[in-house]
């Protein structure tokens, strides 16, 4: 297991805020590097993962698992976010499903200057679906897991964090 | 073919208890159910998205059988969701199929490939372990129980008449009683479950 690493977000980490949610359903299709996260969740007899083949899928999938009591969590990169626009609106919005959905931040260099155009479009996306995001790029900024958590809770929708480490701790 | 209202009330006499997601057959299954806190008529969030709902629902209650019917429009959206769904093997879910090979309700335009596509056989070769393929009532109404005995997940492809509309959707009539989270709330006060 690899060691904490200050200013990294490590998978560990990742993991015991989903755990501290209450979540138990991951519906997911994996982004660059999240094997370690992977390898994780695997072991862990609370999780069910499900993955999917596109990321609209996991709205849908998750809708399904918040009517059926359980408490779902997307994890999918900005490029299948873009693509799942419709579902995120029709299966997430319109059903009041609160879930939260961790988005790997590809293209995101902490320096503003963004190393593919999918970063450029990322945040305005989420803002033109009113969806709350928080931006998470190390274990420091991990509390802001919860308060995601919370706050979907709380508003009954979907709310977004966008992991923007998603080269670094999760490798 | 055979008609999606009539297939209904066969399936009826066979739906227990179970969570019904009628999909597109919801106008003709809201009347008739007799359990409609345990339905889920969603009508149309976003086309592609049915059978990945139906999953979640099997998936979150294990306890009970869930029940959907897709349509091979919405299907073919995310034909993907086969080898998700043989993948996790709920045992509690049914999965049937309305494939009236066309979007009835955008005027009735074929879907791709419409005449040819066996979707029984792409469930068995996603990995569904029990797949069946209808075109008649009378086939469909021998084999239900028995299909209905066995554990899921189980693909069922009916072959059903296409009822087209080409009404502009503002004057078509709503055949939904309640709002989308309505029902979502309904069936979770009937289970039990705190929101």
């Amino acid at each position: 297991m690899a060691e904490s690493q200050e200013g990294f977000l490590s998978p560990q980490t990742v993991l015991a805020e989903l755990k501290k949610n209450g979540v138990t359903h991951v519906l997911w299709l994996p982004d660059s590097e999240t094997n370690w996260l992977y390898t994780l969740m695997k072991a862990d007899p609370s999780l069910t993962l499900v993955p999917v083949s596109r990321e609209g899928l996991a709205f849908s999938g998750a809708a399904g698992v918040h009517a059926g009591g359980g408490k779902p969590v997307i994890l999918i990169q900005n490029t299948g976010m873009l693509e799942a626009g419709d579902s995120l609106r029709g299966w997430g919005l319109s059903l009041n499903v609160p879930v939260v959905m961790m988005v790997g931040y590809r293209g995101y260099t902490r320096h503003g200057v963004n190393t593919d155009t999918v970063a450029d479009y990322t945040e305005p996306f989420l803002m033109a679906f009113g969806i709350k995001y928080y931006l998470v790029e190390r274990d420091s900024d991990a509390e802001r897991i919860s308060i995601a958590f919370e706050e979907s809770r709380k508003k009954r929708r979907p709310v977004a964090v966008l992991v923007g480490d998603e080269y670094h701790g999760f490798n | 073919m055979m008609q999606t209202a009539e297939m209904l009330k066969v399936f009826a006499r066979h739906r227990g208890n179970a969570i019904v997601i009628p999909g597109r057959g919801g106008k003709h299954w809201v009347p008739l159910s007799d359990k409609p806190n345990r339905d889920l008529p969603m009508g149309d969030p976003a086309m592609g998205g049915h059978a990945m709902f139906g999953l979640g629902v099997a998936l979150a209650r294990p306890q009970d059988r869930v029940i959907l019917f897709d349509s091979e429009g919405d299907l073919q959206m995310s034909m993907g969701v086969l080898a998700t769904i043989a993948d996790q093997a709920p045992k509690n879910f049914y999965h049937f199929l309305l494939d009236n090979e066309c979007y009835a309700t955008t005027g009735g335009q074929p879907v791709p490939n419409a005449k040819n596509v066996k979707y029984d056989e792409l469930a068995r070769a996603s990995g569904y372990q029990r797949t069946y393929s209808f075109t008649s009532l009378e086939e469909f109404t021998g084999a239900i129980g028995d299909i209905m005995s066995q554990p899921g997940p189980v693909f069922v492809a009916m072959k059903v008449l296409p009822e087209i509309i080409n009404e502009a959707i503002g004057r078509r009539p709503r055949w939904q009683t309640r709002s989308r989270t309505q029902v979502i709330e309904d069936l979770q006060k009937e289970l039990g479950i705190v929101g």
